[in-house]
């Protein structure tokens, strides 16, 4: 089947298996490899890109069901103008280390912060839940996002 | 104690909490992991695994398969059996008469752990492999599953025909057994405990991936794998494969994590080179979640019991542990080794004369147990650590008191462990002192004390770990002694360019530590260069020829000083070719922020750049002298260096549901000279959180049939940032001095100090109730159980 998406501000269309999960269609069929796989189970959130803005585990949806939707992943937030604040936030409180969760948990930070405009420790904690990191301890993730959020 | 104060960067730049330079790649999506590579004609490999822990396999019917959409073909164990020129290494016979079952990547004959592959599928793409896997079908007969270590050593069922029993090797280190005896005949309190270290998943973010791209023609074979040892898998994918090893080329990309598990040799990377030979073309596979529960292996799995002999105050007179290990099915890289990298640290950071450890290793149908963050030494730790506060009991002094009373004291250093080691140096009390401050120690005993006063079910609990570690692996002589196959050398080479840039070459292989950033600042505060002007390459063999790869901590202490004494020698030959453009002696030379200058002879000098680019030109270099400013230096270290550290764990212990919160986190390490205190500490952020798992979430369980119940992240309770705290971390500085940079590493030391800690607050909260023992993980269940055994106890 024929999908059509906006990916990164750019129209992208694929022909798929009607049961292509989004995340392969991302990585196989556009190239779009910073979106990782983490886990068979929607539990680890490497996956995690934008849906029309609201941050969504692309290992949990078929391509077809994002048809006509419009994405952001990993490879849409750096400009010429360099990196993405959440981004900047990351590298400058150390909130990553292997970088493997990272591109799933910055997009799930930035939908956090969209949502919730008063973060404190506790809710960026809550809120990042989904998204398991195995190198950092999330100390310095819980910074940058506060950071980034302009509360820290 | 020698050399505390030395610190030999005078650059500026070692000690900045400077940001990573590899994080930009990883931020944005560009850096590629393993199956983020393009590899265009490349055919999927999907594994045919065993359902059963324990089977016979009595046949195979592939029909199905070989008609499914996609699928190439399929092969059995019996198909590939004529392209193993071995079987899978296990490079640590640790002892002589150990027994090391032939372990084929594809089974014949019989399956010996849930996950165990019988066949492979070979299909166009992913989806079409993992549909192929539906067609294959195998008939089994299950037989009784050895799933425990005490049924394991009982050989009521052996494992291995073969072998004739489930012992793998007894390996013993009693370096006086009379005085051991008498030791615990005098002694006023002798201590037994138990403990059960659990088994533990590693789960690295980025699952394994193996791609093998070969060139048919002229014999190369390139090998991309998520793998923290490029260097070994080339060597041992030669042997195992039997081709000639300057055809076999291994790449390690990015690589999601590791923790040991990550070093190995695994099937799936010699199945997809075998294929790759065979069908000429690329060949892949990619692990998903719920399969590396049973094809990477898994940590820990050990009984320990634990003896101590002291005298009526406290005073350690003998350490005597005693471990069965669970090797699992098959012995991996350095399977039997694990316990043995504990077994000279079950005395901890305490002076104590008399010492023994025995282990032995077992044959389990559940999957292959290898190192695992801190690997031996968070046993150890473990074991007397809790052992420590079961003697304080005994003597009936604090948990802080006992241990101060058996600290090696800091003018013993270098200090001549019972076990043969030697220290190399430490000041253990002041980080026990610091730890306390950072947790406000003395309020939270009166806080408790009140809440205990007043009935309350929330009970606070503070518990205690201080820690000795062995870092630096290793002394290749040593690593003789241990048997082990290998040596622990580390190679560096550091050329400066033509325009005066800097390439580091560095045989270690970084999968997250922040390699890059820490070799520069290395290289940068020595040479006068901006660290952003050095670029370090690694990871792909045909690029750093010599290496031996990353873990055990030894990255900084062993790689680092194989690159500091690179760096040495290129500024001496950079100063022979200074010398001779001022036309100057060498010896009347220094170097300082990047240039030469004649001592006393202001005006005389030339930059790191004007003599990089006379190297090159060569047109006017001293006699005997080599076009170009490089050199390689493999470093063989002299000794283990010995980082150590106090923490404290605070947690709250509801005694109706069983839960465990912890309520606050301190830490003092000592891991020596640090080159970026800001990557030090996330190293230490991490390892704690990975530790406090152990004692408080994750459990690799199985049932009676040797089925993991936990075998993805949706039961395998690896935390999240909700279950987790912000942690006090503060350091004091020991310098090594066993290498030149008094480094000594700082990998695991946060693993390997949590467990026993949070283990030790929350049996701490629980002590009122009788309660002398939590087993790990100190779940709901497990501390509503110790509460009501206790309670039984007491009527």
């Amino acid at each position: 089947m024929e999908v059509s998406l906006t990916v990164n501000g750019a129209v992208r269309s694929a022909h798929v298996e009607a049961r292509t999960l989004l995340v392969h269609l991302l990585r196989d069929e556009l190239g779009l490899t910073g979106t990782n796989v983490g886990c068979d189970t929607s539990s680890c959130g490497a996956c995690t890109v934008l849906i029309d803005g609201r941050s969504a585990k692309s290992c949990t949806l078929l391509a077809a069901q994002v048809d006509g939707a419009e994405l952001t992943t990993i490879e849409g937030l750096a400009g010429d103008d360099g990196l993405h604040p959440m981004q900047q936030a990351f590298q400058d409180c150390h909130g990553l280390q292997c970088g493997f969760c990272t591109p799933g948990m910055v997009m799930a930070a930035i939908s956090l912060v969209d949502e919730y405009p008063d973060l404190d420790g506790d809710s960026v904690r809550e809120g990042l839940e989904g998204n398991l990191c195995r190198c950092t301890g999330y100390q310095n993730i819980v910074k940058a996002v506060l950071t980034a959020a302009g509360s820290e | 104690m020698t050399d505390t104060a030395t610190n030999p960067f005078t650059g500026g730049v070692v000690g900045q909490r400077r940001v990573r330079k590899e994080d930009p790649a990883l931020l944005t999506g560009e850096a590629k992991f393993i199956d983020d590579l393009h590899l265009p004609g490349a055919l999927w490999v999907a594994c045919v695994r065993s359902p059963h822990a324990h089977a016979r396999i009595s046949a195979i019917d592939t029909s199905a398969a070989l008609t499914t959409d996609g699928v190439v073909t399929v092969y059995t164990g019996d198909d590939l059996t004529g392209d193993w020129a071995a079987p899978l290494p296990c490079a640590w016979p640790v002892t002589e008469d150990m027994k090391n079952p032939a372990h084929l990547p594809v089974a014949v004959g019989k399956a010996n752990y849930a996950g165990d592959i019988v066949a492979v599928v070979v299909a166009e793409s992913r989806y079409a492999a993992a549909d192929g896997l539906e067609g294959v079908v195998v008939d089994y007969e299950p037989l009784d599953a050895v799933v425990t270590m005490e049924a394991a050593r009982s050989d009521n069922v052996v494992i291995h025909d073969d072998l004739g029993t489930n012992v793998s090797y007894v390996w013993e280190l009693t370096p006086d057994p009379d005085g051991l005896a008498a030791a615990f005949d005098e002694a006023a309190h002798h201590i037994t405990e138990t403990y059960l270290q659990q088994r533990l998943i590693p789960a690295a973010m980025e699952p394994r991936g193996v791609a093998a791209v070969p060139a048919p023609h002229n014999g190369d074979i390139t090998l991309y794998s998520s793998t923290q040892i490029p260097h070994i898998l080339k060597v041992m994918a030669a042997i195992t494969l039997g081709l000639p090893e300057q055809k076999v080329r291994v790449v390690a990309p990015s690589v999601g994590g590791g923790f040991g598990s990550k070093l190995d040799v695994y099937a799936e990377e010699i199945i997809c080179m075998a294929l790759a030979n065979r069908h000429g073309v690329p060949v892949r596979w990619t692990e998903s979640r719920t399969e590396a529960a049973g094809s990477t292996i898994q940590g820990r799995g050990q009984i320990q019991t634990m003896e101590l002999a002291a005298d009526a105050e406290g005073r350690l007179k003998a350490v005597r542990a005693t471990l069965v290990a669970d090797m699992g099915a098959y012995l991996q890289l350095v399977t039997p080794g694990v316990p043995l990298l504990g077994a000279f640290l079950y005395h901890g950071l305490y002076d104590v004369p008399l010492y023994s450890f025995t282990c032995t290793g077992v044959f389990t149908n559940l999957t292959p147990t290898d190192a695992y963050r801190g690997a031996g030494r968070p046993e150890a730790t473990y074991a007397i650590e809790r052992a420590m506060d079961a003697l304080a009991e005994a003597v009936g002094v604090g948990p802080d008191e006992i241990r101060s009373r058996n600290y090696i004291p800091a003018d013993k250093f270098p200090y001549d462990s019972p076990a043969g080691l030697v220290f190399d140096s430490g000041n253990y009390q002041p980080t026990l002192d610091r730890a306390k401050e950072l947790v406000d120690w003395d309020s939270l005993r009166t806080e408790q004390a009140q809440r205990r006063a007043s009935g309350s079910k929330l009970h606070l609990g503070l518990g205690i770990s201080s820690y000795v570690e062995m870092c630096g692996l290793a002394p290749s002589r040593t690593l003789a002694a241990l048997n082990y196959s290998a040596g622990g050398w580390e190679s560096a080479t550091v050329r400066i360019l033509p325009t005066c840039k800097v390439q580091v070459v560095t045989g270690a292989t970084p999968h997250g530590q922040g390699h890059e950033t820490c070799w520069s600042m290395i290289v940068a505060d020595r040479l006068g260069v901006d660290p952003d002007d050095v670029e370090v390459l690694h990871s792909d063999t045909a690029i750093t020829p010599l290496g031996m790869d990353t873990y055990g901590s030894r990255s900084l202490s062993v790689g680092g000083t194989a690159l500091w004494m690179a760096t040495e020698k290129v500024v001496g030959k950079a100063t022979g070719i200074a010398a001779h453009m001022l036309e100057a002696n060498p010896e009347d030379l220094e170097f300082s922020g990047g240039v030469f200058s004649v001592k006393g002879s202001p005006g005389s000098e030339v930059p790191l750049a004007g003599v990089a680019f006379g190297a090159f030109t060569a047109h006017d270099l001293p006699d005997g002298v080599e076009p170009n400013l490089e050199a390689q230096v493999t470093w063989d270290p002299t000794n283990f260096t010995f980082p150590f550290g106090t923490h404290i764990a605070v947690v709250e212990v509801d005694e109706d549901t069983g839960s465990v919160r912890l309520v606050d986190y301190g830490a003092v390490d000592d891991c020596g000279n640090q080159i970026n205190p800001m990557i030090v500490e996330g190293q230490i952020h991490g390892g704690i959180v990975q530790g406090v798992a152990q004692a408080l979430w994750e459990d690799a369980v199985y049932d009676d049939e040797g089925q993991l119940r936990s075998a993805n992240l949706a039961d395998y309770l690896v935390p999240s940032a909700a279950e987790c705290i912000d942690m006090k971390l503060e350091s004091t500085v020991t310098p090594s001095p066993t290498n030149p940079m008094g480094v000594k590493g700082i990998g695991e030391a946060g693993t390997i100090a949590s467990t026993p800690a949070v283990i030790n607050a929350v049996v701490d909260a629980l002590r009122p109730l009788g309660v002398t023992d939590v087993a790990m993980p100190a779940s709901p269940m497990n501390v509503r159980q110790a509460i009501t055994a206790a309670e039984g106890g007491a009527s």
